[in-house]
């Protein structure tokens, strides 16, 4: 038995994200930088939702409260108390990662649909305490100084550094599922997925695994929203807490196929394409969300394992490295 | 004093309509374990379809809920048959994405036709005054029939043939199945009449207030809120619970700022889910 690091996986990970980060790097591609970037942030958020919805078969639709809250605290940090970026990227992490661990001992034990519709009512909640939090901008948000980006070199230099960072975290997330997936954690987490009671009767200590589950998928998407929203310069409550957003990092992990490891960032990348070539077409920009909609269904019918599980059904060698 | 109870009285009309709206979602979760999320996008079809007929068409406003009823029955069959049919019975998450995905197409289109901007369409009602507080007409004739709807579906829930069959299916499937009755077929049937339900609501709440095509992620969150006080799969309790939500509604206004309301709705929402999964109303199960 080989050790896991030494599957040729995680360094396909590496591999990858090395390319991804470098060559709008050296191609010097603005508007290729934006539009990897906006598909590296839905890989975070994808692959750390699919360890809700593909492992521990809990779904979440309320995921987008991390990114979030995440953006909120960095911003907050980084304009009113003049943190360094990524110190408060990283507090922001670990702060929404404490608090969803303390919601999750709540909601979780809800189980199904009950808890679905709870992380909606949750992130609803958050988005309404928000509005009305004034430290926090209320309704119009907060808008970040341009001095913030003085420290990483001016705006122009920040903005590369928050992409490679962004790229970094996608890469983290990836990593990650993989060590949760080869992990006793993950194994109790795949067998709460499978069947919740059985697994409680083998010793699967099932709150403790799901709220860590809960929390864990919320550090790096909150980190990576403390990112992005630095990026942006601007953070307001209905974009930050967008209950869309939520639900098309679903649609991502279910067409690059749930509980697989790199079948929700591919999912990820092809739906963020995709989508940039409907709204850029002009035929179909108004019919964007309706194609959208009716690729889900005909997933959902059909291809219910997604474009992953397509795959290794058609070719089962692929399992072996490609997870 | 009066302002008090005048609010409760407003609260409790439009409360019955959040409730009807409810009842739509909680009869298809308790037939079938399926939780449509795309109510709101047919609630939003039901305020569309009135304007359609009484300002493209010309009929009266309350002549359109006949045509409403029979149109959502309808088109909740076929969407039966598109998108749940093969959900039945499988992972919940299944079941909430493909009716996710009717949600955005529908949104989608809507958005294609009509955009974002909001329609409004005008109802001449005289309205009720006493003691120097008007209550509006529409607001009234809108409780008025959505008590007569929630009334007419519990006498098809308890006095006839099919609605027994449908009460069966919800206890028990395969125990109906084995007693004859045609659950597929009654499963259709439950979906449309729940998807005709939500569709009414939506015209009678566009009686009241204007609307735009997104308007319906509020009502949907309204009535998930409603169903979870009602207990969900409990329509007599989103009745109730709808009527609960009005009144939070009306008696919260005066106290605190509008923009607070919906954090104690959502609170409640969460609060009820984990202190309360089967609802405060369960006592009355249907």
């Amino acid at each position: 038995m080989i050790p896991v690091w030494l599957r040729p996986f995680p360094w396909l990970v590496v591999a990858a994200s090395l390319l991804y980060a470098f060559v709008p790097y050296f191609a010097d591609d603005v508007q290729l930088r934006e539009s990897l970037l906006l598909a590296a942030v839905y890989i975070v958020l994808a692959s750390n939702l699919n360890l809700m919805i593909g492992f521990a078969g809990y779904v979440n639709f309320g995921n987008i409260v991390f990114f979030g809250l995440g953006g909120y605290t960095c911003l907050y940090l980084v304009n009113d108390l003049h943190w360094p970026v990524m110190a408060a990227a990283l507090v922001g992490g670990i702060a929404v990662s404490a608090i969803a661990l303390l919601f999750g001992l709540g909601i979780l034990r809800l189980r199904g649909a009950f808890f679905a519709l709870a992380t909606i009512g949750v992130n609803q909640a958050i988005q309404q305490l928000v509005i009305n939090f004034e430290p926090w901008g209320g309704a119009t948000g907060i808008y970040l100084s341009l001095d913030s980006y003085a420290p990483l070199g001016g705006p122009a230099q920040a903005l590369w550094t928050a992409y490679l960072l962004v790229v970094l975290m996608a890469a983290f997330s990836l990593l990650g599922s993989f060590a949760i997936r080869n992990s006793k954690f993950g194994l109790g987490l795949l067998a709460i997925g499978q069947n919740e009671d059985a697994a409680a009767v083998l010793g699967v200590p099932t709150p403790l695994y799901k709220a860590m589950i809960y929390s864990a998928s919320a550090f790096l998407p909150a980190v990576t929203g403390g990112l992005y929203f630095f990026k942006s310069g601007i953070i307001e409550p209905t974009s930050a807490f967008n209950l869309q957003t939520s639900i098309e990092a679903i649609v991502m992990v279910m067409l690059g196929g749930s509980g697989t490891i790199i079948g929700p960032a591919l999912g990820a990348f092809l739906y963020e394409e995709l989508r940039g070539f409907l709204l850029t077409a002009q035929t179909f920009s108004n019919f964007q969300l309706v194609i959208a909609g009716m690729l889900l269904l005909l997933i959902v019918l059909f291809v219910p394992d997604g474009f992953l599980g397509w795959v290794h059904r058609r070719w089962p060698r692929t399992r072996r490295w490609l997870e | 004093m009066i302002g008090i109870f005048a609010s409760v009285i407003d609260g409790i009309l439009i409360g019955s309509v959040y409730g009807l709206a409810a009842m739509g979602l909680t009869l298809i979760w308790g037939v079938m374990k399926v939780i449509n999320l795309a109510h709101g996008a047919i609630v939003v079809l039901g305020m569309f379809l009135l304007y359609i007929a009484s300002l493209m068409i010309g009929l009266p406003a309350y002549a359109t809920i006949p045509v409403t009823i029979v149109f959502g029955f309808v088109f909740g069959v076929m969407l039966y048959w598109i998108a749940v049919h093969r959900m039945i019975g499988r992972a919940e998450l299944m079941s909430l994405l493909a009716t996710f995905s009717i949600n955005m197409v529908l949104i989608g289109l809507g958005t294609a036709w009509w955009t974002t901007s909001p329609y409004n369409v005008l109802v001449a009602m005289p309205g009720v005054t006493w003691q120097g507080y008007t209550f509006t007409g529409t607001h009234i004739m809108a409780a008025v029939l959505a008590m007569v709807i929630a009334g007419l579906l519990y006498l098809l829930l308890y006095r006839t043939r099919q609605g027994k069959a449908i009460r069966a299916v919800a206890n028990n499937r395969e125990a109906a199945e084995l007693s004859g009755i045609p659950t597929t077929q009654v499963l259709s049937f439950a979906f449309g009449l729940g998807v005709a339900l939500a569709c009414v609501s939506g015209t009678l709440i566009a009686t009241l207030f204007p609307f735009t095509v997104l308007s319906g992620e509020a009502y949907q969150l309204k009535s998930f809120v409603v169903t979870v006080l009602g207990g969900l799969g409990n329509p007599a309790g989103a009745l109730m619970g709808g009527i609960a939500l009005g009144l939070i509604e009306g008696l919260a206004t005066p106290f605190m700022p509008v923009s607070w309301i919906p954090i104690v709705e959502f609170g409640l929402f969460v609060f009820c889910l984990i202190a309360f999964p089967r609802g405060i109303f369960a006592f009355s199960k249907a």
